[in-house]
């Protein structure tokens, strides 16, 4: 009893097509059916934004849409954040900063602040923090990964 | 040849170089558990008890079988019989026999095409249970007339009388308590409690198993120990240990609540009947929460002794914890040798039970045991030294362990930072904060004794003179790159000539976990034992080559040199040029060393904090917070920092926030991350470390453990800065708003 929809839809930036059951996530489409597994599910119900990804550049838990919805829209995720060959600042700074230990909210949490950066090229403290507070880290306490969003804005903002 | 081998004069060790993964782990290209699929896969779904206690009369998978896309059923029935022991409890906590133990506890599991089939087929099968009284907290388990979770669990060391959910009790101490009480000016007893908390990790458990007829199987899996994994899959399922071939993904996040096994055997039970197409098992969060190894829920009494000085008389606790339906599971031992491992005390006696409650089985979390404890301890020492009007780190500073001094578990310690961690804390610019209104500062101290454990390692020697290190303990938070710091040091080669890579277990003998703060430690230490055999069959084929001793040869920067003028008068052979001719020279060169480490160094810490409670609502803000932790040797200090800081944000939730909550009916009432909360980035403040590296003489570059100790201070600092905000003592973990702002008003 396959009822499998045929959605289109863009990831970063190019056209994908895909068959779905109207029941799956767009997390899972993501990961199951279009092979891009940077994407990671931590809890399924929107609370720890390992899922994070852009939809016509607005964040969203990937796990608290349908692949149906997808339909006609830009999706952004991890795999599209570095250009070609050069890293984004915000991956590069995390990797120097220390800003991960084992890395599983990582992704989310690098598609959540390049979010932000582009809103607010100079967040202060506390606003990095709650524009990341719905995305858990259990390991690093989030000292360094506040300062490495910090450290890649600045660099960002001197770039430009 | 010989090394300075605790010299301060590193050319690696100590730099902060980009993690050999971090690449991989920033494109979101690095596989975890759940990334993980192989051609003709199945799915898993597994059916959990929704009762904490009940017999399971009947299970009935005729509907679930009738439904498209289901391949295979497991139930205990398809398990061997006759297991003994542990064994037997890691086999009935993977399914249940005839009766379901606690809220989530696995009855069934089916195999379908697609994980929605297997979702479906899971709802349509039909289980009949008979209800059984239960109970969940530890000091009702060990009424008397509480329900009885298990006939004849309890060992040899219950003494006769003990109601029958003690399963264990310990007794130990020396030195002559009464006395030592009469000796003291203050003597006080309380009583504490603490909730059970979850390690939280991000990434739920997730893997594919394979197993044929031929009892022949493959796992991949995030696991912090591939061994623990197969030899514990092996015996569940009556398998030979090394027919089972186990593959570590990337892990995120373990926390020590990846080092055993829950529903993984389920994955290969599942092939076995599926004709040995792989099955994949990856658990929600709600399973994560209902059905993994979350730490003890525990309740203590402390006795403490203090003369008007500070001094410490004696000291005496009786700790009681649970940890789950099955015997062996609460870090009783562990926590009270951590009780009084801060202090120097004359007399001191500890009393210990390990009690069976239908909750899930427990595992190890961050220092087992050792946050309850200190929370106990550390808040008892906080309350005496405020009776006596005494400056808490002058009192530990006074009663503290030291090299010589004989721990409260018995053995003399050998050179050990605790002193050196207070003293670096009483200096730190955060105690010169002057405080507000509703502001409060704690400190606490903390310990862990940290573990080496059975290792095996294995580096070779490549044709360009690079070097790959083959190791068993999966890297949680960084370690590669340490490892390769540690290579490069003793080698003398550039960090990026190093590649290390964490194998399967047909790759290397026997490696425990990543667990007890062990890989720096014991991965190193084996690291730099397999180079060091290398060294000495490159320095053999310089001498080959140039006709003299290997012994009249050094080897320093990467290369053979001759030791002096009377060896002879040859320029250095570089890895590069010995690499690039090992073929002709006499074949591969590679070292491997594999023991049993014994010998960890313990670590200490010292943590303050200064908070602000909210006299309206009874919230707790973390104003700022110091982590003080001994290193032994910072091999690579960014992740060092890291653990410190992971710690400390555990230690924060466990403290404010985290809990598991049951209701009336046995059921966890708080299975998600909404309702169970862990620290969010707006909930915490910058966390300040001063790394102290008092070597340990027992690794080459004096490296102690130093992912666990960092939990146990946060949850007393934060209930003694709570009391000196509001002048509450709150002895009952989580110190959340409710019960911040009952203890406010009770007073007003």
């Amino acid at each position: 009893m396959m009822n499998n929809m045929h959605v289109t839809a863009k990831v970063n930036g190019d056209e994908v097509e895909f068959l779905c059951d109207p029941r799956e996530t767009l997390l899972d489409v993501l990961r199951d059916r279009l092979n891009l597994t940077g994407t990671k599910e931590g809890c399924g119900t929107g609370d720890c934004g390992a899922c994070t990804v852009t939809v016509d550049d607005r964040l969203v838990c990937s796990c608290l849409m349908l692949g149906v919805e997808a339909s006609g829209k830009s999706i952004g995720t991890i795999e599209g954040m570095a250009e070609e060959d050069t890293l984004h600042p915000l991956q590069k700074k995390f990797v120097e900063h220390a800003a991960l230990q084992c890395g599983i909210c990582t992704p989310g949490i690098l598609v959540a602040a390049k979010n932000l950066l582009e809103k607010n090229p100079d967040p202060n403290e506390e606003q990095i923090r709650y524009w990341l507070a719905g995305n858990l880290c259990r390991c690093t306490g989030y000292d360094k990964i506040i300062r490495a969003v910090q450290d890649a804005a600045k660099e960002m903002r001197e770039a430009s | 040849m010989a090394k300075d081998e605790l010299s301060n004069n590193f050319k690696y060790i100590g730099t902060r170089p980009n993690r050999p993964d971090g690449l991989d782990k920033v494109t979101g290209r690095a596989k975890y558990g759940a990334d993980f699929n192989v051609p003709n896969m199945l799915h898993a779904a597994v059916l959990r008890s929704p009762h904490a206690h009940a017999r399971i009369i009947k299970i009935d998978t005729s509907k679930a079988e009738a439904l498209s896309g289901v391949k295979a059923f497991v139930t205990r029935a398809d398990f061997p019989d006759g297991l003994k022991g542990e064994n037997f409890y890691l086999q009935e906590n993977t399914i249940a026999g005839d009766r379901a133990l606690y809220d989530g506890h696995a009855v069934a599991a089916v195999a379908a095409t697609s994980a929605l089939a297997a979702k479906d087929a899971i709802k349509l099968i039909e289980i009949e249970y008979e209800l059984l009284p239960h109970v969940t907290d530890v000091d009702e388990a060990m009424k008397p007339d509480a329900p009885v979770i298990r006939e004849g669990a309890q060992d040899h060391s219950v003494p006769e009388g003990l109601p029958p959910n003690i399963v264990s009790y310990m007794d130990f101490g020396h030195g002559d308590l009464e006395v030592g009480f009469s000796d003291a000016d203050l003597v006080m007893e309380k009583t504490y409690k603490t909730e059970a908390a979850h390690q939280g990790y991000i990434e739920p458990h997730a893997c594919v198993g394979q197993l044929g007829q031929d009892g022949k199987g493959e796992m991949w899996i995030c696991t912090q120990g591939q061994w623990f994994i197969r030899k514990m899959c092996a015996s569940v399922l009556g398998l030979e240990a090394s027919q089972l071939r186990v593959t570590p993904s990337e892990i995120g996040g373990g926390f020590g609540g990846k080092t055993t096994i829950f529903s993984e055997a389920l994955s290969l039970a599942l092939s076995r009947k599926a004709g040995g197409r792989p099955v994949k098992l990856v658990m929600t969060r709600s399973e994560v929460l209902r059905a993994t190894g979350p730490t003890a829920s525990a309740s203590m009494d402390v006795k403490i002794g203090m003369k008007k000085n500070g001094k410490m008389t004696a000291a005496s606790a009786v700790f009681r914890m649970q940890g789950g339906a099955f015997p062996g599971m609460a870090p009783t031992g562990m926590a009270l040798e951590c009780a009084f491992a801060n202090y120097q005390l004359p007399a001191v006696h500890h009393t210990g039970y390990d009690v069976l409650s239908n909750r899930p089985k427990s595992a190890a979390y961050r220092a087992p045991g050792s946050p309850m404890a200190a929370f106990a301890v550390e808040s008892l020492v906080d309350e005496l030294c405020r009776e006596l009007n005494l400056d808490p780190i002058d009192v530990r500073l006074l009663n503290g362990s030291k090299e010589g001094s004989k721990s409260s578990f018995g053995p003399t310690f050998r050179r050990i930072g605790l002193i050196e961690t207070l003293e670096a804390a009483k200096s730190h610019p955060n105690l010169d904060v002057e405080l507000g209104p509703n502001q409060g500062r704690g400190i606490a101290s903390g310990y862990w004794m940290n573990h080496g454990g059975e290792t095996s390692i294995s580096m070779a020697l490549g044709e360009d003179g690079t070097v790959t290190l083959s190791i068993g303990t999966p890297d949680i938070g960084g370690s590669r790159a340490s490892m390769a710091l540690m290579v490069s040091e003793t080698l003398g080669i550039p960090y990026e000539d190093v590649r290390v890579n964490v194998v399967e277990t047909g790759s290397l003998g026997v490696n425990e976990p990543t667990h007890g703060s062990r890989a720096t430690f014991a991965t190193g230490k084996a690291a730099v034992e397999a180079c060091n055999g290398a060294i000495k069959e490159m320095c053999r084929r310089a001498a080959d080559k140039w006709g003299i001793d290997p012994e009249a040869i050094d080897w320093f920067d990467g290369a053979a040199h001759p030791s002096g003028p009377n060896a002879g008068d040859f320029p250095p052979m570089t890895i590069k040029e010995i690499g690039r001719r090992m073929g002709r020279t006499g074949g591969p060169i590679s070292g491997h060393h594999a023991t049993t480490y014994g010998g960890a160094g313990e670590s200490f810490g010292t943590h303050v904090v200064d908070v602000e409670v909210d006299p309206e609502t009874g919230r707790t803000t973390i104003l700022r917070y110091l982590v003080v932790q001994d290193a032994g040797r910072a091999i690579h200090p960014s992740y060092v920092e890291g653990q410190f800081q992971g710690g400390a944000a555990q230690g924060i939730g466990w403290a404010l926030n985290e809990e598991y909550i049951y209701g009336d009916d046995g059921r966890l009432q708080n299975a998600g991350f909404l309702d169970y909360r862990v620290p969010v980035a707006s909930d915490l403040p910058m966390i300040d470390t001063i790394i102290v590296e008092v070597p340990s003489d027992n690794h080459p570059f004096g490296v102690r453990g130093v992912g666990e100790t960092g939990i146990a201070p946060p949850l007393p600092a934060i209930a003694n800065a709570i009391a000196d905000a509001t002048g509450k003592r709150l002895r009952h973990l989580p110190i959340s708003p409710p019960k911040v702002l009952k203890a406010i008003k009770e007073s007003s």
